[in-house]
């Protein structure tokens, strides 16, 4: 230790003597706070982490114009948004807790690397005292976990595989998202009364952890309504065409194919799917049938006529006729002439949400955070009734089940929900196995 | 059998990309000594064409219809596009319908375009300079094409269909007498591979069989002796890179339909090409070709199931593995010549 | 001194000096001004330009001494980080085992690629080693996941073995020594922060640099270059080029492997990312843009390319009107509207642009930008190294 201690004393010196400059103040980090980037001056500052560059740019673009919606109904401006639907009343337009809200925004660019080093730039540089963001599930892993060692908060984005809130969760981390499990939960009723039990399923999915876990997730939930599992196979993140792993379809007795697949990648395979007329194929006398069972209304423009009565499943839509999600898309809507999505809905939530729960506690200090969020239920903010978990800090809520509706009004109306599915039905137990593994920790307030 | 013949189907398609971008690619360095970065974008920029040609045609005037609300509960606005009005609604319906083909008159004078101000503009320079300053600067050139692509067009893939009457699939098994809906193909798909071949095909006529061609490949193998001719081959190489840029940016827009193009889909493709490119042999037109089709064929068997449970994971890497073997037993590649990019 | 020449010891005494300075020369602008959005000073970023700085010197004994254009480096820098990674999940989170055996996996796996990669040359060279680097790349994110963790990125959990770990720090550190902790100087309206992360990465990068500069002046780096400037001439004189060639590549590989053990160090989570191609270009456009073949371009061309990563990708609208907000409207929006194309999301474009503009007109990279414009005082270091080394700046051209 006596090391360490003449070492930093010789920096000291040093660098003193470099910058030339009279007495100055010094200290070490931390001695002065009780925790890491504790908020000193009129202002909080909170770091917007997303992807800005590579495929999921415009999902991140659409999470940015959310949090900057955010911002401006927590300081005061504008319309207030959920503000006013929210069931907590901590929050009155001053900010949070009478400081004015600022925010520092990085990019992601979807790589885990680039992702901590932008989200530690927002700490180190510009003293962000809680990190939001991010399209993927390897990104919200990735940056939960820099943040657990920060002593940052970590409020995910759009992060929908198992293992945000299984194995890797953290107690610095919180998910309002939905996961893998809730979507197969949410489905699989669905799919029965459609399709029937006697059905042959043949699952495509992305080759990585999320693919994975959806994967395994909905074969259950299907395998145990009575479905046959016919093949799984998984294909490179860097595929763009898929033709190859459709006609082996074509050889089989399957009549239903399950996309595990996301943002480009689904587009991709769900165009060529119906390009080898998967969708008009007979099967033993059954129509032949598609699943999507991770939806986004964005990049299914992509795919444009092709998801036309194709279901899957969402966080939330737009379409929905809460109070809460009226006060959303017309706040957002009006400020940027396009109804948000999912993603949108969920960075703007999960920003209100750790605001309000700083204002509740009292303290910006993240283990007063954690624990006014634990075990907090609440509603108004677009999905009913929810609960933060305290053993697993994942948000347990309805889930939507959507179809791709067939005569769309405008170019946004792309998905109709077909059954909201309730909290009841999907919920888990935190030692399930498909999230088994993981450990909480204790919340680290940094310093 | 029947998965077999559709696996070479599977790959005879890719192959085609493939080959149509190596193509250009090989063009390009086969007569101006250059190494183009750029090449991929060039393919993206000919499928943002097609994009750009179906934004032309939807161009549209809004009327209020009181009868109808937007998603804010606003009266909502019904767009209407011009060619619709002007032509009437079924011809307005079949121009839209059809702008991908459409998008192809389109795309050749731009890429030409594109093409020559490329080459004037920029690659000129680059000539004398090392390959590195030209992968260098062509790779920087790639980054802000596709850079602008995504400020004005978006980061998502967007739809670009095909016309309604090449949408199906057509029954193939039938035909070499198996059962129906075993062996069928997208039209758009085996159109796609018959344009490949014809382009192949010109290119390669027009090299073989005009003067302006024979004089090209003779600058290809000498381009001093060629020069001291008289023959101005500084013109000519210029066509020959508006050529280059014309293959890449059709493969783009009959690509567009089989899967929607995305800004980015231009630097998916360049390593892959580069790939090709080497495997045939720096240099050679044939090699590359061939190459292409060798690649996109044996990607396709390498995705099927029985391959995947004996080597897991073997379709992830399949193209490299195959480079590396090629290039270890055939020192030039398939068909390249001695000394070409060796140093 | 140390057996180097005045030249290169001053070069050397430069670097020392900039990498002991930089948490001060890197943040010039106090901490309120609108411009302190452009400090670089801040822990992340500094051991950032130190370690690839590493990793471009390393490179650059590769590709600027003998000419070989690898196009797979960064799967040594991967295999390194997942090396590191590895020894802080088993022994313990000390860096000390962590960056050795990450420089000996890295090492071996560059001797089995190396030894493949070199039966051939020029592009199909090039060809080769980035076929062996996307494989790694892909089969870490998909098949190898029990090995890798996959798309999520290898990191510590708290049920690891770690057999070392005793009652140490459950951070990553140099016998207690945590790399996070660091010391922050308020002098005034300034802030400077040293962390000692960066100082054991600063360290590093002299000894790196300081090994680079003896590989280039010794026997061994003239036969580098001779294997540059001709290969069939050396052939004649009965010389095979061949084990020169592989030992440069190893070597560049083990710095490669440092880097990357170094980057596990200060952030221990190891994705596959950091294994695909751009990242291996990234290291090329490094190095090319700072001027390959000279000893200290590589360092320039590594912080250049890292600071547009990270300073103009974080400028957001908000910060654009506060920059222009005293102008008239009309000016302020047609002002936003043009940078807005350049900073936050668009700062890919800037840099493609930047790549453009320094190839077409500094073809020797930043180290000639440098002997140009030498007047300048915060650019004395480049003048300084371009004094030392304008001629391998020059010499590079006809050599291909």
């Amino acid at each position: 230790m006596s090391k360490l201690l003449t070492r930093r004393g010789v920096l000291r010196t040093g660098a003193v003597a470099g910058a030339g400059v009279a007495l100055p103040t010094i200290f070490t980090a931390g001695s002065a706070s009780a925790f890491v980037n504790e908020p000193s001056g009129s202002t909080v500052t909170l770091g917007f982490n997303v992807p800005q560059t590579g495929p999921y740019a415009d999902e991140g673009a659409d999470e940015l114009r959310a949090y900057e919606l955010a911002v401006e109904h927590l300081n005061g401006e504008g319309d207030g948004g959920m503000l006013n639907t929210f069931s907590s009343d901590s929050l009155d337009g001053t900010g949070i807790m009478g400081k004015k809200v600022e925010y520092v925004t990085g990019d992601t660019q979807t790589k885990s690397d680039a992702a901590r080093a932008s989200a530690k730039s927002m700490i180190e540089k510009d003293g962000a005292i809680m990190i939001t963001g991010g399209s993927s599930s390897g990104v919200a892993v990735a940056v939960q976990g820099l943040c657990q060692e920060a002593g940052v908060i970590f409020m995910a984005g759009l992060t929908h595989s198992n293992d945000t809130t299984g194995k890797d969760k953290k107690a610095n981390g919180f998910r309002h998202f939905f996961n893998a499990y809730m979507s197969a939960a949410a489905l699989a009723p669905v799919l029965k009364a459609q399709y029937g039990t006697d059905r042959k399923a043949y699952h495509l999915t992305a080759d990585y952890t999320w693919g994975w876990t959806q994967e395994e997730s909905i074969a259950a939930a299907t395998e145990a309504m009575g479905w046959e599992t016919v093949n799984k196979v998984r294909t490179p993140l860097a595929a763009t065409d898929f033709s190859s792993y459709i006609t082996p379809i074509l050889q089989t007795d399957a009549d239903v194919l399950i996309l595990n697949h996301y943002g480009g990648n689904m587009v991709n395979s769900l165009t060529n799917a119906v390009q080898f007329g998967l969708r008009d194929r007979m099967v033993n006398g059954k129509q032949f049938e598609i699943v999507v069972p991770l939806y986004s209304r964005l990049m299914a423009r992509g795919a444009g006529e092709n998801v036309k009565g194709i279901l899957g499943s969402t966080n939330w839509h737009w379409s929905l006729q809460d109070e809460g999600s009226k006060a959303f898309v017309k706040s957002f809507g009006t400020k940027y002439g396009f109804p948000p999505s999912q993603a949108a809905h969920t960075c703007y939530v999960q920003t209100l949400l750790y605001a309000d729960a700083v204002a509740r506690g009292g303290s910006f200090n993240p283990c007063s955070v954690v624990e006014a969020l634990e075990g907090y239920e609440f509603d108004g903010l677009g999905n009913g009734p929810t609960l933060y978990r305290a053993a697993d800090h994942q948000c347990f809520k309805d889930v939507l089940v959507v179809r791709g509706k067939e005569n769309p009004q405008s170019e946004f109306d792309l998905l109709e929900v077909v059954e909201v599915t309730p909290r009841a039905q999907v919920e888990y137990a935190p030692d399930h196995p498909m999230f088994a593994g993981g450990n909480l920790g204790e919340c680290n307030p940094g310093a | 059998m029947d998965a077999i013949i559709l696996q070479i189907l599977n790959g005879l398609d890719k192959g085609s990309a493939y080959a149509l971008i190596a193509l250009g690619l090989t063009l390009i360095f086969g007569t101006l000594g250059v190494v183009n970065f750029a090449h991929g974008a060039l393919f993206m920029i000919g499928a943002f064409c097609a994009v750009t040609l179906q934004r032309l045609f939807t161009i549209s005037y809004e009327t209020i219809d009181e009868t109808k609300t937007d998603f804010l509960g606003n009266p909502a606005k019904v767009q209407t596009p011009y060619v619709e009005s002007w032509f009437g609604p079924d011809v307005g319906q079949a121009v839209i319908d059809w702008s991908v083909p459409l998008a192809i008159l389109f795309a050749i004078p731009i890429m030409a375009l594109v093409g020559f101000a490329m080459e004037r503009g920029l690659i000129k320079h680059f000539y004398r300079r090392p390959h590195a300053d030209q992968i260098l600067v062509t790779f920087g050139l790639a980054i802000v094409l596709q850079e602008l692509i995504k400020h004005y067009y978006g980061a998502n893939p967007i739809q670009t269909p095909a016309p309604d009457a090449f949408r199906g699939s057509f029954d193939f098994g039938v035909l070499l007498g198996f059962d129906p809906n075993h062996i069928i193909y997208p039209y758009w798909r085996m159109i796609y591979f018959a344009f490949a071949a014809i382009i192949v095909g010109a290119v390669f006529a027009f090299l073989r069989f005009t003067t302006f061609g024979m004089v090209v490949r003779a600058g290809m193998a000498d381009r001093e002796t060629v020069g001291l001719l008289g023959i101005n081959i500084d013109k000519r190489f210029t066509i020959m890179f508006a050529l280059a840029a014309v293959v890449a940016g059709l493969a783009g827009v009959m690509y567009a339909p089989i899967n929607s193009p995305n800004y980015h889909m231009g630097m998916d493709f360049l390593v892959l090409s580069f790939v090709v490119v080497v495997v045939g042999g720096m240099g050679s037109l044939p090699g590359a070709v061939l190459a292409g089709f060798v690649l996109g064929i044996l990607e396709s068997f390498a995705s099927m199931n029985e391959i995947k449970q004996i080597i897991p994971g073997i379709d992830q890497i399949i193209i490299y593995l195959v480079a590396i073997i090629i290039l270890l037993t055939r020192p030039r590649g398939l068909m390249g010549r001695r000394g070409v990019m060796e140093e | 001194m140390l057996g180097l020449d005045r030249k290169d010891t001053i070069l050397l005494l430069v670097v020392a000096l900039m990498a002991l300075l930089a948490p001060v020369l890197l943040n010039p602008f106090p901490v309120n001004s609108p411009l302190a959005q452009f400090n670089a000073g801040y822990p992340d970023l500094m051991q950032r330009f130190a370690i690839f700085g590493i990793f471009a010197i390393g490179f650059n004994i590769l590709f600027g001494l003998t000419g070989y254009l690898s196009f797979g480096h960064a799967a040594f820098l991967g295999v390194g980080s997942y090396s590191a990674v590895w020894m802080f999940k088993l022994l313990g989170y000390n860096v000390i085992p962590a960056i050795i055996l990450s420089i000996i996996v890295a090492g071996l796996f560059a001797l089995l690629i190396g030894w493949i990669s070199l039966r051939r040359s020029g592009i199909y060279f090039s060809i080769l080693t980035l076929a062996f680097a996307e494989m790694s790349f892909r089969l870490a994110y998909s098949v190898l996941t029990p090995l890798t963790n996959g798309e999520t990125g290898l990191q510590v959990y708290t049920d690891d073995p770690q057999i070392l770990l005793g009652d140490g720090p459950h951070v990553p550190h140099l016998f207690g020594m945590m790399m996070r902790s660091s010391t922050t100087i308020h002098a005034g309206p300034w802030e400077f922060t040293l962390p000692v992360g960066y100082y054991v990465c600063a360290v590093l990068l002299l000894a790196s640099f300081y090994l680079a500069i003896r590989i280039f002046r010794s026997p061994f780096g003239m036969m580098l270059r001779a294997i540059k400037s001709n290969q069939t001439r050396m052939n004649y004189t009965g010389l095979s080029p061949r084990p020169y060639t592989l030992a440069a590549f190893v070597i560049s590989g083990m710095y490669a492997g440092l880097a990357g053990g170094l980057m596990a160090s200060m952030d221990p989570l190891a994705g596959a990312e950091r294994m695909q191609w751009t990242a291996s270009g990234e290291v090329v456009l490094m190095t090319i843009l700072g001027g390959a073949g000279t000893l200290i371009g590589p360092i320039l061309g590594a912080g250049f390319i890292k600071y547009c990563e990270n300073i103009f990708s974080k400028i957001n609208e908000g910060v654009l009107h506060g920059w222009f907000g005293g102008l008239p409207d009309g000016v302020e929006n047609a002002l936003i509207w043009v940078a807005e194309h350049f900073v936050g999301s668009g700062w890919h474009l800037t840099l493609g642009l930047l790549f453009m503009l320094v190839v077409t007109f500094l073809p020797g990279g930043l180290v000639e930008g440098g002997q140009r414009i030498g007047r300048f005082a915060f650019r004395r270091r480049d003048r300084k190294a371009s004094d030392a080394e304008s001629d391998a700046a020059k010499q590079r051209n006809p050599a291909e």
